[in-house]
């Protein structure tokens, strides 16, 4: 009797010790160490438990209940213990890890496409997904594909119209990409729909504040049975509101191409003042944006296509100046200026 | 062309402003470029007369005046010296901007209020013409009748507004009064009224000339020509409305008899010359030049012809320029007795050749080169007969009308149905009639087809298209309702070449790159010294001399945007652009060059400081990460060689690119010795041919499957003489490993310490796997001395432990 007390007093001492050193412990090694010491298989409560055969058989389940209990005692205040510690530790890292999160981010060294690459891209995509397809045509082109064929005869007034860079009397740079309706046409011939857009680019001898010497044009053909001029006025409010907006409206003005007839000047509400009036659209509402028209017969039939079985239109556009428009810029040379500064805004 | 509201309102009823009018105009197809108020500066500007004049009470120099201007009086102080009271002046009221800009505004002058200023003819910006003599250097003083409180622009004959008209080469008509009268007519319902004489086809009532007769002698280039013979001429100058329209419309008024010929010509759109009858010696023959021959014109200048210059001569010499200016041996001059005025029809070609060549552009010339119609030479006669009866400047006795063969008189079928058709919206029979009598159209109807007889002065009407437009524009673009085309649905997608020039420009926009747009014309000698001099395209007429030949590379465009930029202190330069240059294979060209397209890149300087990242120097491997992105992008794999041959780049700093053993392009640090030109430092520059690279590319990703089995990492070390090709050992390496070595990287090159002189470290890491089993440590490691040992051999190669 007199040994279990002595063994339990023991017990106590052990493990109120433990329980006081294990607050002490400020880290998670230590702890573990800790409960090794104590509970581990040469532990010291172990060892005490050991001491347990001498004790009369009476009295062992009564041992065995106060070593337990202290055990689960121990082993509870190890777990908050090291629950505090792990909370503890865990702020110490986040405090020890903060940073100064004004700092500039790491340099991504993307480039930029140029302006007028992504005005075509998107022009082209539009497109897309209207159905047509996109064709391409040679810059240095026959004075035939360039004039005759689109209904401009030599000495015609009309070609006045563009100044043209020659490289022969009979080759020149194409001034503009209706040529590629003829190729195309000659190409597709007989099958229908033609459906096509033909971006590309254009050369006139002009250089001047609103005038380069080279630039883009995208051009239009659709030629089918029954292709009407609504037709062509649905399409280009389709892509205008694409464009330009959800909200824009186009309207259209008598004009003359001689590859087109009837033709059309576009005009689009301006997507600065919505039509009200302002320095854009210079007090008028309404911005040009392209010219079109019902291809002419004798074109259609240049291509190779009968003007009494089909009918078709076609338009083109200036790709700066929609790229103007779109990005507000007020001078068309800065796009060939290349500036770098310029450049890496878009 | 430009058209005087007064004079207009004259020929058809408009109740329209002139800038409503030029709305309906452009509206209507006929494009208005500005409207200009002649008036402008004049409209609060009055006549006003001096009641009285005093003193200033405080300033010695001043004058306190009261004037009369009209329903009331105002008193306005002055400093001019030169006013008597009676006197007749203008007077700015409060509110004017006069022509000069000078705002006028309410004053007080030492104590006494103005309410407005006299004018001087500076301020007004007028010249000694108007005013009394007196008004040097002081107030414009009037004539003693000039009407108190009138509008001092509308006493000026001012107060008019002029459309300009920027018409479309298929609307020649319009540079004539009559027909833009008509214009407006049909665009806003009105019937014009238009001279007698705009609208007859018979000749004039007057015997034919004696002594003289036209002879054509050039059918082609001169289809009609006809003459007024003119006597008792009296030159004097010509009425003040006459010469007020000329002005209005920009032409300078002469005498009587130049200005009815210009007059009639901008009112009838036919061009008019007259001659000096008593200087034609024989008949007129309108002929071609003779080598040699020489004229001496209007302007004074003595011109020598080329030989299919078009002429109108005497029996004896050349007496005019057809169509471009006449000469002065028959020139009309004060003394002039007896007239012939010539009105014919010159091919426009023809007139747009000389006038060209001589540099001499005139209104008639004008109207020759854009189509005059030849129906209308006589009746523009007849109205120069009525003008110069009217004007009493002479008296019209004879006339010729000597004509060839002329165009046929148009018919056109237009059908209602068609119509419908082809421009999306209803019409009726009434609709289609309606615009035939808007635009005074004869024709004859008969179950929704109409046959059109379309007018000798409409000569761009020729098909049926033609009058669609017509009935679209005065029914007005805004009824055709918007649809979208009918019939099968179409896919749009971009050819396979289309979309791999806009991955080509992803890749190298995701590696960093600007993209440049440059000039595909460049200068002959730089393109010669980065392309083909032998194959490069010259144009015949080049703005200027540096854009004068097609590229036949795009680096000399790329470096002069890097030096450019440099010298903008624009100091990281990546870029690149994908464009084409364009190579001839003969001189001249018979056939249309080779366009071939080619993507190009330079880049100059380091990348930006950084916190962060360290500075990446732009150099030949920089550039060589970006091709090999490209590659990688493609599925393919270049091959680089030493480059020889290529002058302008660094010898030991540059490469030729090659793709299955093809010569694709280059890439190179630029020659130091090329570093002066350009004003660039360290350059390194790339030019790659895309169609090469477009035909091998991999059509599609396939993929492969992720290996089951753990691969095993060896490091392997060697020391080999300085100019070993890391490459060749690579490649070795490989060939060596077999199947099971699945990757080569090379991850350290080294020299210095612990390095002999003339020697470089190599370190690569060797990526080992099988994909049918785990590989042990032991083949692993025979297979790594196997590559030693034949290394070793190679190479003459130490391992680096
Ligand atoms: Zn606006």
């Amino acid at each position: 009797m007199e040994r279990m007390v002595v063994l339990k007093k023991e017990i106590l001492r052990i493990g109120e010790e433990a329980l006081h050193e294990l607050q002490q412990l400020n880290n998670s090694e230590a702890l573990q160490e800790l409960k090794v010491k104590v509970l581990g298989k040469k532990g010291s409560l172990t060892a005490l438990l050991r001491q347990m055969g001498s004790l009369g058989p009476e009295e062992r389940p009564m041992m065995g209940q106060v070593v337990n209990e202290m055990r689960s005692r121990l082993e509870k205040a190890w777990e908050e213990r090291s629950a505090e510690l792990e909370v503890i530790a865990l702020e110490k890292r986040l405090a020890a890890e903060r940073i100064d999160i004004s700092l500039p981010g790491s340099r991504v060294a993307s480039g930029h496409y140029h302006p007028l690459t992504q005005v075509v891209e998107e022009i082209e995509d539009i497109f897309l997904g209207m159905g047509f397809q996109i064709a391409e045509g040679p810059e240095i082109e026959s004075d035939y594909y360039n004039f005759e064929a689109l209904n401009l005869p030599k000495d015609h007034p009309a070609r006045e119209m563009q100044d043209s860079f020659y490289i022969t009397e009979e080759i020149l740079l194409r001034t503009q990409t209706s040529p590629v309706q003829i190729r195309t046409m000659e190409k597709l011939h007989p099958h229908l729909p033609v459906k096509v857009i033909a971006p590309g680019t254009v050369y006139r001898n002009d250089d001047d504040a609103t005038h380069s010497p080279m630039f883009h044009q995208v051009e239009g053909l659709m030629v089918d049975q029954g292709i009407r001029m609504s037709d062509l006025k649905g399409i280009l409010l389709n892509f205008s509101r694409q464009m330009f907006g959800e909200s824009r409206e186009i309207r259209l003005r008598p004009s003359f191409f001689p590859f087109t007839e009837p033709s059309a000047e576009v005009d689009v509400s301006c997507m600065l003042c919505g039509g009200a009036g302002c320095r854009l659209c210079k007090g008028t509402g309404w911005i040009e944006i392209l010219g079109s028209g019902m291809v002419h017969p004798k074109v259609l039939e240049m291509g190779g296509y009968n003007p009494k079985e089909v009918t078709g239109f076609a338009f083109g556009m200036g790709v700066e100046r929609i790229a103007m428009l779109k990005f507000g810029i007020e001078d068309m040379r800065l796009l060939f200026d290349n500036d770098l500064r310029f450049l890496q805004q878009f | 062309m430009k058209v005087s509201m007064e004079w207009l309102h004259k020929l058809v009823d408009v109740n329209q402003t002139a800038e409503e009018l030029a709305e309906t105009l452009t509206r209507g197809g006929i494009e208005v470029e500005s409207v200009e108020n002649l008036n402008k500066g004049f409209e609060k500007v009055v006549i006003g007369e001096i009641s009285s004049l005093t003193k200033h009470p405080n300033a010695d120099r001043l004058w306190v005046c009261d004037v009369n201007v009209g329903q009331k009086n105002v008193t306005i102080v002055t400093g001019a010296q030169n006013l008597q009271a009676g006197d007749r002046i203008p007077v700015a009221m409060i509110g004017a901007v006069l022509p000069n800009d000078l705002a006028i505004r309410k004053s007080k002058l030492r104590g006494v209020v103005s309410e407005g200023m006299l004018c001087s003819r500076e301020e007004l910006l007028l010249d000694a013409s108007v005013g009394l003599d007196r008004s040097e250097g002081g107030i414009l003083v009037l004539a003693a009748e000039a009407p108190i409180g009138e509008n001092f622009g509308k006493y000026l004959g001012r107060e008019d507004s002029v459309l300009d008209l920027e018409l479309y080469p298929n609307r020649p008509d319009c540079l004539a009064m009559v027909n833009v009268a008509r214009e407006v007519a049909s665009l806003t319902g009105k019937q014009p009224h238009l001279p007698k004489w705009a609208d007859t086809a018979k000749g004039l009532d007057l015997p034919a000339a004696e002594n003289l007769k036209i002879i054509i002698e050039e059918e082609e280039l001169c289809r009609r020509y006809a003459g007024l013979v003119v006597e008792n001429v009296h030159i004097a100058p010509s009425p003040e409305w006459m010469q007020r329209r000329l002005k209005a419309a920009g032409v300078r008024p002469i005498s009587n008899i130049v200005d009815i010929t210009n007059y009639c010509m901008l009112e009838m759109g036919q061009p008019l010359h007259a001659f000096d009858r008593d200087k034609i010696t024989g008949n007129i023959h309108v002929r071609s030049a003779k080598a040699g021959e020489k004229i001496v014109t209007l302007d004074g200048v003595e011109r020598s012809l080329q030989a299919d210059t078009l002429l109108i001569a005497d029996d004896r010499q050349a007496l005019a320029v057809a169509g471009v200016m006449g000469g002065v041996d028959s020139e009309v001059t004060g003394d002039t007795k007896c007239l012939l005025i010539e009105s014919a029809h010159f091919a426009g070609v023809s007139i747009r050749r000389t006038s060209r060549r001589l540099g001499l552009r005139s209104e008639a010339s004008n109207r020759y080169e854009k189509g005059v119609n030849p129906y209308g030479c006589v009746a523009t006669l007849g109205r120069v007969c009525e003008l110069l009866l009217e004007l009493g400047a002479g008296r019209p006795v004879a006339f010729l009308d000597e004509l060839k063969t002329l165009p046929l008189q148009r018919q056109i079928t237009l059908s209602v149905q068609h119509t419908s058709t082809v421009l999306g919206l209803e019409l009726k029979d009434s609709d289609i009639r309606q615009v035939l009598e808007n635009l005074n159209f004869k024709y004859e109807e008969m179950e929704g087809i109409f046959d059109v007889e379309i007018p000798t002065y409409r000569a761009d009407l020729e098909i049926e298209e033609d009058l669609m437009e017509e009935v679209a524009r005065l029914r007005g673009y805004d009824l055709i309702p918007t649809t979208l085309p009918q019939g099968d649905t179409t896919q749009g997608r971009r050819t396979p070449e289309q979309e791999f020039r806009r991955r080509l420009r992803k890749v190298l926009v995701q590696s960093g790159m600007d993209e440049v747009m440059t000039y595909t014309f460049t200068g002959a000698a730089k393109d010669a010294q980065w392309g083909s001099a032998q194959h490069s395209i010259s144009l015949l007429n080049p703005l200027r001399e540096e854009l004068s030949v097609m590229r036949t590379s795009l680096v000399p465009g790329l470096l002069e945007v890097a030096a450019k930029n440099t010298a903008r202190r624009n100091t990281e330069i990546s870029i690149f652009e994908v464009g084409t240059t364009y190579w001839g294979d003969e001189k001249p060209l018979r056939e249309l060059p080779r366009e071939v397209l080619r993507v190009a890149g330079v880049a100059v300087g380091k990348s930006g400081r950084h916190w962060l990242n360290s500075q990446t120097q732009y150099d030949f491997f920089y550039v060589k990460g970006i091709l090999e992105e490209i590659a990688r992008e493609f599925g393919l794999k270049f091959d680089y060689r030493m480059s020889e041959n290529r002058p302008r780049l660094h010898p030991g700093r540059s490469a030729d690119v090659y793709l299955h053993n093809e010569c694709i392009g280059f890439l190179g640090e630029i020659h130091p010795s090329e570093e002066k030109e350009w004003a660039l430092e360290r350059a390194v520059l790339f030019e790659l041919d895309l169609g090469v690279l477009f035909k091998h590319m991999r059509p599609i990703v396939r993929a492969q499957s992720i290996p089951r089995f753990p691969a095993i990492n060896r490091d392997l070390a060697v020391v080999v003489p300085i100019d070993t090709s890391a490459a060749a050992v690579m490649t070795k390496i490989h060939k060596l490993g077999g199947e099971l070595l699945q990757n080569v990287e090379l991850f350290d090159v080294y020299t210095g310490k612990s390095i002999p002189e003339g020697r470089k470290s190599l370190a690569f890491s060797l990526h080992y796997q099988s994909l049918e089993r785990t590989l042990t440590d032991e083949e692993v490691n025979i297979l790594n001395s196997r590559i030693l040992e034949g290394i070793q051999q190679e190479f003459d190669a130490e391992w680096r432990k």
